[in-house]
């Protein structure tokens, strides 16, 4: 609600439809008698302080017509929607309560009833049932009705496909039932969203069927009908229809605003996060950048507006060779330290940190311009979707050649050559066919190739890998990590490999990064992550996991409780209250202190 | 349960070709294969959700009960977690409240979640949730469809010892679905694999995992990752 008066239109929307629902209680006790009173000395006066926008030909004061008239246009406007709504609704939900022929009849009748010009079906269904407001309103009743059966359909026929819909089918639950009890709510929103916008149509609609004669009869008298009776004399007094006709206008954009304003809110509803004031990163000691290193992140922080910060004051380095796996849960933060590093970050999070060093430079101190370039020649990523970095519409050839005649200046020839050579090199069969075909037509795993081909078209130092197996088949993924191994070896890039899967993580990787709540909680060896680990995180992980050795009398372990939102981390540790050996320290941080070779870890009671 | 010549074809593609599959009385049995292979197919069949040929004896089809892969869009979000776990019990409305909570009590939930909303709850939780409401159609056969692969890997344990231990204490019979071997192994009794539609090989799980006699199984098995 708050939302709704926050933006001009919404509030405009608000204030002119309550004005309206008021006009409709107050206006015929108040006016009602004035209205109605005849007065033959006054016919067809123009504007004057005693009747500021004249009167009609039996004397009657027009503006307090237009006042009485809100009532009646209102409530046949409410009737006339009510009529649409309910028709549509019945005739959008019958499919899928009735037997396939049925549903077909009555699809095909919605598809037949949406195609007719809804003016045709108004104007054909009023005169059918006679002149007058029921005719009118009868008529744009039925004229709405295909509208909101075909909403009514397409979103029934979405939430009719969710699992919940098919779990109830399998415990016997009716279909009249799965309709009103699953469906219908979950529907609801946008009806009602659609409902607003149909009652400013409504309005505007009946005006118009009483404007032309159709409508409201004498002695009844709606806007319409008011502007119908002033048309004449528009132009000698043109006050007489004006006053109407702004009412008409008024309310038609007053729903209309507000309905926009409706689905606007309820579109940011479904995004807001709760707001927790979290804890900030922790200063880090300053030291000297390491030289080797091909990417140096020292304290880099992401939040988001409202106090969500999902990565806080994580460090890493990665040495030219070296693949680095980064595991945590989702929510961890793990995709967004790779998104920081590639300036990838969406708006509006913010991307603080004490250091960001690729390849010797420092990104802060680049221009844009400079900067865009380095990323784009030296940094090739991979995401778990490869259709993310492909376009559908573009040949695979001509994707990879672009990287290579906008960062490289080769011709258009060269480039497509290279763009060839890139594909067979990651052992894509028949490469200059593949490359004249649209990536549709290849295979999830082929699509992943193309996209680590592309990242090759340059010489990349840093290659991140965001899950970039998890949507493929093991054998698959076997192939995939296989093909970074041999890339990272060849092109002495650094590779930061981002996995939910400790085990993946365990065969590809040299080095383990694992984060819990935005932090790193441990960096250690690949060969120390089975047996050696020391964070109680780390080991429950390993220990949860189900392998080809796995004692299957013993039940597995599990870590109780749930990790906290990046909105809900404490200033302590985020682990200590899923954690066996907690203690009292934990309620303070604990930093990633080293802890045997090459082996660092952030916890008090690590031993 | 047994599990006869079960086709089906969508069109002129065929997803699960002529497949006999036997589910002993109070056995898990475990499919694995990979996206394509047929097996999600072939449980929506088994649960009655697709048309197919072929035979199915020995269950009740209305005792056939599904969990789905993701616990997120598996509950209805606009009913609470008692009013999905009771949506399918046949009972007075005084029984109903205790058998829901004895049904959360089933798979280690407190009471105290039935007037909560789904999206209170975390990932593991309403995939207990799920089992619940399937378990309260006093099913004969449970097809759990890649349960786990939508959580993450520390809640992933306690699930499926949960599953275990329906077996156990339930005497549950059990269609466990996952690309996961090595989550397979560890709750099944029987494994049989799929590939491109059609069943390679099915044995006890330690004789195919420990000596496949497939090729392809062979190659499911090195494709394993390993820490």
């Amino acid at each position: 609600m708050r939302h709704l008066l926050r933006t001009p239109a919404g509030l405009a929307g608000t204030v002119l439809v309550t004005a309206m629902v008021v006009l409709a209680v107050i206006g015929p006790p108040i006016w009602g008698a004035e209205a109605e009173h005849i007065d033959p000395a006054v016919i067809l006066q123009g504007v004057s302080d005693a009747h500021p926008l004249g009167t009609d030909n039996l004397g009657r004061d027009i503006l307090a017509r237009v006042l009485v008239a809100g009532r009646l246009s209102l409530v046949l406007a409410l009737l006339t929607t009510l009529i649409g709504a309910v028709a549509g609704v019945v005739l959008g939900a019958l499919p899928s309560v009735l037997p396939r022929r049925g549903a077909r009849l009555v699809t095909g009748t919605v598809n037949a009833l949406v195609a007719f010009p809804s003016l045709l079906l108004a104007m054909f269904t009023a005169v059918i049932s006679g002149l007058g407001a029921r005719g009118a309103v009868l008529g744009i009743g039925v004229a709405l009705a295909p509208g909101f059966a075909r909403l009514t359909q397409t979103l029934a026929a979405s939430v009719a496909g969710a699992d919940y819909v098919a779990a109830a089918r399998m415990l016997g639950v009716p279909r009249l039932r799965i309709m009103t009890r699953h469906v219908l709510p979950n529907i609801a929103e946008p009806l009602i969203l659609n409902l607003t916008q149909a009652l400013g149509s409504a309005l505007l609609a009946l005006a118009g069927m009483s404007f032309l004669g159709l409508g409201v009869q004498p002695p009844s008298f709606d806007w319409g009908r008011l502007l119908f009776d002033g048309f004449g004399r528009i132009y000698d007094t043109p006050a007489v229809a004006l006053g109407p006709a702004v009412a008409v206008a008024l309310a038609g954009i007053g729903f209309n605003l507000l309905g926009d304003a409706l689905a606007r809110a309820a579109a940011r509803g479904n995004a807001t996060v709760r707001a927790v004031p979290g804890a900030g990163a922790v200063p880090h000691e300053e030291s000297e950048p390491d030289p080797e290193a091909v990417l140096e992140v020292r304290d880099l922080t992401v939040t988001f507006p409202g106090g969500v910060t999902p990565v806080r004051g994580l460090s890493l380095t990665i040495a030219p060779g070296e693949i680095v796996g980064l595991v945590g849960e989702s929510g961890s933060g793990k995709s967004l330290t790779a998104s920081a590093v590639g300036g990838l970050v969406p708006y509006p999070g913010e991307v603080t940190a004490s250091r960001m060093r690729l390849c010797g430079n420092d990104l802060d101190d680049l221009t844009e311009q400079r900067r865009r370039k380095l990323l784009g020649t030296s940094l090739a990523m991979v995401f778990q979707d490869p259709m993310a970095s492909l376009n559908p519409a573009l040949r695979i050839g001509g994707q990879l050649a672009e990287v290579a005649t906008v960062h490289q200046g080769a011709t258009r020839a060269q480039a497509w050559e290279r763009a060839v050579d890139r594909l067979d090199h990651v052992r894509i069969p028949e490469p200059a066919r593949r490359a004249r075909q649209h990536p549709h037509e290849l295979s999830g795993g082929m699509r992943q190739r193309v996209v680590i081909a592309m990242g090759l078209m340059g010489t990349p130092r840093l290659i991140i890998a965001d899950e970039p197996t998890t949507a493929l088949d093991v054998t698959v993924q076997r192939q995939i990590l296989r093909l970074l191994r041999q890339v990272t070896a060849e092109t002495g890039a650094a590779t930061l490999f981002i996995s939910h899967d400790i085990a993946v993580v365990g065969e590809l990787c040299h080095r383990v990064v694992v984060m819990y709540a935005g932090r790193v909680v441990e960096e250690l060896p690949v060969e120390r992550l089975a047996t050696g680990a020391a964070h109680p995180y780390t080991r429950a992980l390993v220990a949860s996991l189900p392998d080809m050795e796995t004692d299957r009398s013993q039940p597995l372990a599990s870590i109780p409780g749930r990790q906290p939102a990046p909105a809900e981390v404490g200033p302590g540790c985020a682990f200590a209250d899923r954690c066996e050996l907690a203690s009292e320290r934990c309620a303070e941080l604990p930093p990633l202190v080293p802890y045997g070779k090459a082996h660092r870890v952030a916890c008090w009671e690590a031993s | 349960m047994i599990i006869k010549n079960l086709t089906v074809r969508f069109g002129a593609f065929t997803a699960v070709d002529d497949v006999t599959l036997e589910i002993p009385q109070g056995a898990i049995v475990g499919l694995v294969g990979e996206s394509g292979s047929g097996k999600s197919t072939l449980a929506k069949a088994v649960t009655g959700l697709v048309p197919y040929r072929g035979e199915i004896t020995g269950a009740d089809p209305r005792r056939i009960q599904m969990v789905f892969q993701n616990p997120y869009a598996s509950l209805d979000p606009r009913m609470t977690v008692g009013a999905s776990v009771g949506e399918g019990l046949r009972l007075p409305r005084a029984e109903r409240q205790a058998e829901v909570e004895r049904l959360l009590s089933l798979v280690s939930l407190p009471a105290t979640l039935a007037g909560r909303y789904p999206r209170e709850l975390s990932g593991g939780m309403r995939q207990r949730v799920a089992i619940a409401r399937a378990l309260g159609a006093r099913p004969e056969l449970l097809v759990a469809d890649e349960i786990t692969s939508a959580l993450d890997v520390s809640v992933q344990g306690a699930v499926l010892n949960l599953v275990r231990s329906l077996r156990e204490e339930l005497g549950l019979s059990m269609l466990f679905i996952s690309h996961n071997l090595a989550v397979v192994r560890y709750v099944a009794d029987v494994v049989a694999v799929m590939h491109q539609g059609k069943l390679v090989e099915t044995g006890p799980t330690e004789e195919v995992v420990g000596a496949p006699r497939h090729d392809y199984t062979r190659s499911l098995l090195e494709a394993v990752p390993r820490l």
